[in-house]
């Protein structure tokens, strides 16, 4: 048993959701109990999505425990089929119907559908959504994708977007533009936009993009073997994986490089001055392998940035990220634990966090200014306007998307620093959280929250026997707000390294002196 | 089954038929209850004994509250934990330990039982009593199934509560107590009510610690605040209380209603209590009329969810001005529910449980002007252009009472005035 509050992936059959919910003419019957349908909300209120996901489950109840589920699922089956008529059906079972083993698989093999069933078997002890996607995907592939003649035009199949994917919908927007400027069309995309027939059409491309490995290797290496399509291995988030990416293509199929990059503004926007004070910034990048691997380059390459930690939390790319920590000179941090991630961050006291939904809340917890890189997200980072990651534009956004907290946070310097004059002052507060209150008032019947709960003590690393004076205090609260967490610390630790038990304002600036970089 | 016929009744509903299906059920587990219960019961941890699909439930229902730290966790079983039965328990008094020693202000413990946990028969009310043996005095452990194939959304405070109440010392004074997690703000309002009249001592169940002087007994009466709790109503009754059927106090009549309930077993003479209640009636009135503006002769659907359909659609029918289609609901225990149904002009269809898809069916053929369902239905039916009032935000809200009348009418006039405020289509 684990003790566990928030997960970054949900069980295995959600990722079977994203698969079904992405594409069309297909329908997943889960045998799963009452109260499984709140995955639904996931797509109809997080992604916005206007139809109920294409899924039927049994809902089973206790009363039903017994020889009845088995028959239960077999109608549920046929009902879904009479009703929504799909061109395949894959079907599977939730954590609870695993452990009841009613076979959901064999049960509608013998049913004779007209129509192809693919069984899934996932393990939902062992194993987690994104595994789940990609094990799906390529159940999906292996039972419905053909050898067929190659397409007369050079074509590719897009791999790996799914529904609930971070920024999947404008990425896919980006890739056929970047493609297509090479002379090369998309057959299909999937599974995201893709019926089980275009599944069945795939063979006619030349190779395949495979966007997500997290999502789509398993059909991808499928289909190289199977069917002769090279893919590719390069991401193309950020400037250089994005040329590298067009280079690999133009290696693949024989077509000439090409980028239009006239649209490109990252490179321009980073050398300005005005991104000066970007230089050496501290980082620490976490979220999903194939994000943080395309984070990382970007924020060393191409923002200027200091990459002080990264990590990853999903396993099955924990190798990559590992070999990729190594060339920055430091330990890859693989958990799927957010107390390890936010002891991590706490230690390294960066200046700014690139992660996902949880690390906006470590990082909102710390005042450390945060950008989302990776999923889980929430709804605000399914938005309306163009937004991707990939590509020329994907490059343009993840310029501002990066910047703007830090540039909020040079406003909240100069807050602080004029926080003296009688038109600033303490209570004003950081002009980016809009609508801020001055004070929490008793509204709503909602009881003041705890302040903290199931974490460790966040108090000072250099132990209990080290003392502020009070000059030291009040000098330490001119520091600004985003660095003073470091300069506390960094001070606590060169003190207790000297035996120093007082900590006056001579002990702050010797430290500062001391870890001036 | 679609076109049962109902007989016609002179009033109310509680001869109507009610249309019981069964099939896919789009609704939450018990679980989810966790969310506003441990608001409300401020020393006590919720530790679910489930999968990682149990703590992904509790995630995406918390939303942003997650984030807070809140005082519930779930343990996930894990491949080992399911190959020996012995071992599971030992596990999860690894997990206990951890958790205690890191929370050291927690009285109550509640262990909670999910799908898997049930199926593997895991006994976790052995490992209560076992764990309460091992923590006394400081913490309290306790047991209850939140889990989908047991319990519906609300009934998994049923359960909860209805735990404690075994526990409860005893005692044979005479005494309120009121039942049902209230937000604070609502909570006082009634107290305060309650105590004008000169009624008491007055209890809540649950209370806000574990060290309150909260008993129960042949002396004690008690009153329903929320129509999902069954077996709470039941366990009471088996330490001797009293129930006092009532309307369930939404609007300004079931609030007088109810209070009158209370009243009477009270003796409080009717003087009394117009001149504490005649107040807050008229303003109550008052709200009500102009929040419910948009409501008057538009018809409403309800999908089941949280048990509150049928008080809610009695609100909505008889102080709004609107007339129901259908008031599903995931459970009806008439014994709770019946002075509502007796309230509930007779013409809507009452269904019992569910058949998502043939209730969508039936949603879509009467094109109500107002549906009532959960999120997972919500957006769906919006992109069908049908105005929807998505439905737990009515179990976190406070809605009960005079003061909060006007609120509750608003709820659902809110997504109306919306659809008629957007002007999002081109002109023709």
């Amino acid at each position: 048993m684990k003790l566990t509050v928030w997960t970054y992936e949900g069980p295995p059959h959600v990722g079977a959701m994203r698969v079904a919910t992405g594409m069309t003419g297909l329908h997943y019957v889960l045998h799963a109990p009452q109260g499984d349908t709140y995955a639904d909300l996931l797509f109809t209120m997080i992604e916005r999505r206007n139809h109920r996901p294409p899924v039927t489950y049994t809902t089973f109840q206790a009363r039903d425990l017994g020889s009845d589920t088995a028959n239960l699922f077999k109608s549920a089956c046929q009902d879904a089929y009479d009703r929504f008529q799909p061109q395949a059906l894959i079907v599977g079972a939730s954590c609870t119907a695993e452990l009841i083993q009613d076979d959901p698989g064999g049960m509608a093999e013998t049913m004779d559908l007209p129509i192809p069933v693919i069984p899934l078997d996932l393990p939902s002890y062992q194993r987690k959504e994104n595994y789940g996607a990609d094990e799906t995907f390529f159940q999906i592939v292996r039972a419905l994708a053909k050898k067929v003649d190659r397409s007369a035009q050079i074509s590719c199949n897009l791999l790996g977007p799914t529904a609930l994917g971070f920024r999947h919908r404008d990425d896919i927007t980006e890739l056929t533009s970047v493609l297509s400027d090479m002379g090369i069309s998309v057959n299909v995309v999937a599974p995201m936009t893709a019926s089980p027939s275009d599944i069945a059409r795939m063979g006619a491309a030349h190779f395949n993009v495979l966007m997500y490995p997290e999502t789509g290797e398993a059909a991808a290496r499928w289909l190289e073997r199977e069917l002769d399509q090279p893919f590719t291995k390069t991401v193309p988030i950020g400037v250089g994986a994005t040329r590298d990416f067009v280079t690999e293509v133009a290696a693949i199929t024989g077509v000439a490089p090409y980028l239009d990059d006239s649209r490109l503004r990252l490179p321009w926007y980073s050398k300005s001055v005005d991104s000066t004070y970007l230089t050496g910034k501290r980082v620490f990048v976490f979220g999903d392998g194939t994000h943080v691997r395309a984070a990382a380059r970007i924020a060393r390459d191409e923002m200027g940035f200091e990459v002080v930690g990264l990590g990853c939390y999903n396993r099955e790319m924990a190798r990559d990220i590992r070999r990729l920590a190594k060339d920055f000179g430091f330990e890859a941090l693989i958990t799927d634990d957010y107390l390890e991630v936010e002891r991590a961050i706490e230690a390294l006291q960066p200046e700014m966090i690139l992660g996902t939904q949880m690390e906006r809340h470590i990082g909102k917890r710390l005042g450390i200014p945060c950008a989302v890189v990776s999923a889980p997200v929430h709804v605000q980072d399914f938005p309306a306007r163009y937004s991707p990651q990939m590509g020329i534009e994907g490059a343009n956004v993840i310029f501002d998307t990066w910047v703007h907290p830090l540039v909020m946070g040079l406003e909240e310097h100069l807050l602080h620093m004029f926080r003296d004059d009688f038109e600033f002052h303490d209570a004003a507060g950081p002009s980016h959280h809009g609508g801020h209150t001055p004070a929490p008032s008793a509204d709503a019947g909602t009881a003041p929250l705890p302040s903290r709960d199931i974490s460790e003590d966040p108090k000072s690393p250099g132990g209990a026997d080290v003392i502020w004076l009070d000059a030291a205090e009040r000098e330490l609260k001119k520091i600004p707000f985003f660095v003073r967490g470091k300069a506390r610390r960094n001070t606590e630790v060169f003190a207790a390294q000297r035996g120093v038990h007082e900590i006056s304002v001579d002990t702050l600036y010797e430290a500062k002196a001391h870890y001036a970089r | 089954m679609n076109d049962l016929r109902r007989p016609p009744t002179p009033s109310g509903c509680r001869d109507t038929p009610i249309l019981k299906q069964r099939g896919q059920r789009e609704v939450f587990c018990g679980l989810t209850g966790i969310i506003w219960l441990h608001r409300k019961m401020q020393d006590a941890f919720f530790l679910v004994v489930g999968s990682r699909t149990c703590a992904h439930l509790l995630q995406s229902a918390a939303g942003v509250m997650i984030f807070a730290e809140p005082r519930f966790a779930t343990a996930i079983l894990e491949e080992t934990d399911l190959a020996g039965l012995a071992d599971a328990q030992t596990e999860l008094d690894k997990v206990v330990d951890q958790l205690l020693a890191r929370r050291t202000d927690i009285r109550q413990l509640f262990l909670v039982g999910s799908c898997p946990s049930e199926v593997i028969k895991l006994d976790l009310s052995r490992a209560a009593e076992r764990m309460t043996e091992r923590y006394a005095p400081s913490v309290r452990v306790l047991n209850y199934s939140g889990s989908g194939i047991e319990t519906t959304f609300t009934q998994g405070e049923d359960a909860c509560l209805a735990s404690m109440v075994p526990v409860l010392p005893a005692t044979a004074d005479r005494q309120l107590m009121l039942v049902g997690a209230l937000p604070d703000v609502v909570e006082e309002q009634a107290l305060s009510l309650l105590s004008d009249m000169g009624i008491g001592p007055i209890r809540v169940l649950p209370a806000p610690r574990a060290d309150t002087d909260l008993r129960v007994g042949e002396g004690t009466v008690f009153a329903l605040t929320q129509p999902f709790l069954g077996d709470t109503h039941a366990a009471l009754q088996r330490r001797g209380a009293r129930h006092l059927p009532a309307p369930f106090p939404f609007g300004e009549a079931g609030t007088t209603a109810w209070l009158r309930a209370i009243a009477d077993d009270f003796g409080v003479d009717a003087d009394t209590f117009d001149r504490v209640t005649a107040a807050p009636r008229a303003r109550a009135r008052k709200a009500i009329a102009q929040a419910s503006e948009h409501l008057r002769g538009k018809s409403v659907f309800f999908f089941p969810d949280s048990q509150l359909e049928i008080p809610l659609a009695r609100f909505l029918t008889r102080e709004c001005g609107m007339t129901a289609v259908e008031v599903g609901s995931p459970f009806i225990h008439k014994g709770i529910v019946g002075p509502d149904l007796d309230m509930l002009a007779a013409g809507p269809t009452l269904s019992e449980g569910q058949d998502v898809d043939l209730q969508l069916d039936r949603c879509r053929a009467a094109r109500p002007d107002l549906t009532v369902c959960g999120l997972g239905l919500a957006n769906p039916l919006e992109a069908e252009g049908m105005a929807t009032k998505w439905a737990i935000e009515l179990v976190f809200t406070p809605v009960h009472f005079y003061e909060q009348a006007g609120d509750l009418a608003g709820l659902f006039s809110r997504p109306l005035r919306r659809a008629a405020l957007l002007k999002l289509e081109a002109a023709e």
